[in-house]
């Protein structure tokens, strides 16, 4: 067991526990993003950034990747960390505004606007739809290519991928991907769209700028 | 909306035959036979790296490497015979050949011109040459020429900084560019590189050399190999790291080295003074392992096999003198 204080709480963990789940089985908020129960963490969006340490030497770190330590001294909602989170959200807000679960965080933690240049990315690279495939699926149909400013998620050579299984798990978790999309009550969903699954892997050329790999829904395709 | 919806269905099925991993062995068997010889030719050569790199699990950036030095880039048919014969998912092959810019997944010209715009090379004006490249080829960075003679590319350092502005054809270093000599480059290219080199010269003398990163010398008047000063870097192979003398008589294979080096090793090359790697841009032309460049005294490039045991070596004065 390891004991650790979280906010000025101690608590005792089983080695391997990451600092998010300590902090959530003391009933400490932690806003995630890229983080999902059932996928391995991979601290893509850096929201659930924490404080570590003290004096000088305090840092902030990811809590979902970050393993808990014994006599480590950890602060969740320092104004360091809140400043940072904010930061975060005014980032996300600037690449994919039209992601329904950004805005939601977004509001939660009173960040109204974004100082930086707007853009409306599809794809936030939280990666959440890769370990889907991945771990969930077994399936490994769709990945990262290229890096930086080119880096995106698809199929190796953009073709339909023997591998998929068409099981929508991908669009489902994409936090980009929200803002009409209903797919998990269709009955409110604005087009439709969602009951002719078609995923990422089959084809996604005709509509460069849609929200979600679904076709023939086009319902949220973005005017640039 | 409503033509694309009626499109789908149609297009989705001709997406999926042509995307199949393996065409059916009707198809196969209407391929001519060259085109077929070929392939399988193809996929002979990977089986073969792929045998010499067996048991090696984190070897696939170097079976995509000697794939590319064979072939001259990535195909589809090569990541995929990759994935089967790995066992790895052909979703991880391609996120690593797309995630290295030195990895092409498009058919390159005969020809491969880097254009260094490396900070270093960046400062001595690198960008004005790489402009002058596209112009005089009439294509753009990372793109081949419509006669598939050239594909230019600009890289970040090609480890010759001190001779900067590089630019490497073919394996052969062209020092102190400038845009007035991008025509001649382009050229003696055109020409043959090969007419003009002084590759695998059998005659033996002396070179003077020094650190392509920092020109620090190499020399060590003090120590003498084959009677003449030696040349002292610092290599490294499976955990070890220590010195080796090499002869600086080119055409010798003399050397000390502090640890006894099994032949075929391939060793990797540091500069005693800045630890820089001093890995060239090119590979041996007689094994394919990363060749090691030294500034030569006087202007040009010497290159030697980082395997040892190997004789490849090339002397490049300035890519066969300008
Ligand atoms: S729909 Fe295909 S790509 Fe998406 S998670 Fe399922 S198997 Fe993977
Ligand atoms: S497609 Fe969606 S889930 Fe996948 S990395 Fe991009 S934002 Fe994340
Ligand atoms: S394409 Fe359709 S399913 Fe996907 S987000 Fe838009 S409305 Fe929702
Ligand atoms: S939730 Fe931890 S980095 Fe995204
Ligand atoms: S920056 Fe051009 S060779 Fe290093
Ligand atoms: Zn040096
Ligand atoms: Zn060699």
């Amino acid at each position: 067991m390891i004991t650790l204080q979280i906010n000025g709480l101690e608590v005792a963990v089983e080695e391997g526990t990451t600092l998010l789940e300590a902090a959530r089985f003391l009933g400490f908020p932690i806003p995630t993003l890229c983080h999902m129960d059932g996928l391995s963490p991979y601290g893509a969006c850096r929201l659930c950034v924490v404080e570590i340490g003290e004096g000088p030497r305090a840092k902030l770190v990811s809590s979902c990747t970050y393993p808990a330590q014994d006599g480590l001294k950890v602060r969740t909602a320092s104004s360091r960390v809140v400043r940072a989170r904010k930061m975060v959200l005014e980032l996300l807000l600037a690449s994919c505004p039209q992601s329904k679960t950004i805005q939601d965080l977004a509001s939660a933690h009173n960040v109204h606007r974004q100082r930086f240049r707007q853009e409306y990315e599809d794809c936030i690279l939280c990666g959440l739809c890769v370990r889907m495939c991945e771990e969930q699926m077994m399936a490994k149909a769709i990945g990262f290519r290229g890096r930086g400013q080119t880096r995106s998620i698809g199929t190796p050579f953009d073709i339909k991928s023997e591998e998929c299984r068409l099981c929508g798990g991908c669009m489902y978790v994409c936090p980009a991907c929200q803002l009409r999309c209903t797919y998990t009550e269709p009955e409110k969903a604005v087009c439709g769209g969602c009951a002719n699954v078609s995923p990422p892997c089959v084809e996604k050329e005709q509509f460069d700028d849609m929200m979600c790999y679904m076709t023939p829904c086009v319902a949220c395709e973005i005017e640039k | 909306m409503l033509e694309t919806r009626e499109t789908h269905g149609p297009s989705s099925t001709e997406t999926a035959s042509r995307a199949a991993p393996y065409p059916a062995t009707d198809a196969t068997e209407q391929e001519p036979d060259d085109v077929a010889r070929d392939k399988q030719l193809k996929r002979d050569e990977i089986l073969g790296i792929l045998s010499r790199h067996d048991g090696n699990r984190g070897g696939l950036i170097s079976i995509l490497d000697a794939i590319q030095a064979k072939h001259g880039y990535l195909s589809a048919d090569a990541l995929k015979v990759v994935a089967d014969e790995t066992g790895r998912s052909l979703t991880d092959i391609y996120g690593v050949a797309t995630f290295y810019k030195s990895f092409s997944l498009k058919p390159r010209g005969k020809h491969l011109c880097s254009v260094c715009t490396g900070t270093a090379c960046h400062v001595r004006g690198a960008p004005i040459i790489a402009q002058e490249f596209e112009r005089q080829l009439g294509t753009s960075a990372g793109e081949m020429t419509a006669d598939k003679e050239f594909t230019l590319e600009t890289v970040n350092c090609l480890g010759a900084c001190a001779l900067g502005p590089i630019v490497v054809v073919d394996g052969h270093y062209f020092s102190n560019v400038d845009s007035a000599r991008v025509k001649r480059v382009i050229k003696k290219t055109r020409a043959g590189l090969d007419k003009v080199e002084i590759k695998g010269d059998k005659r033996v003398f002396p070179i003077t050399v020094s650190c392509s990163r920092c020109n620090h010398s190499l020399m060590e008047p003090g120590h003498l190999i084959d009677g003449a000063p030696s040349i002292r870097v610092t290599v490294s192979f499976e955990w070890k790291h220590g010195w080796l003398r090499l002869s600086s008589l080119y055409g010798s294979y003399t050397l000390e080295s502090e640890y006894k080096i099994p032949v075929d090793t391939v060793l990797d090359f540091f500069c005693p003074h800045c630890h820089a790697d001093l890995k060239g841009a090119s590979d041996c032309p007689n094994c394919g392992a990363p060749m090691v460049s030294m500034i030569v005294q006087n202007g040009g490039i010497a290159q030697i096999c980082s395997r040892r045991g190997c004789k490849g070596h090339m002397l490049d004065l300035d890519g066969g003198g300008f």
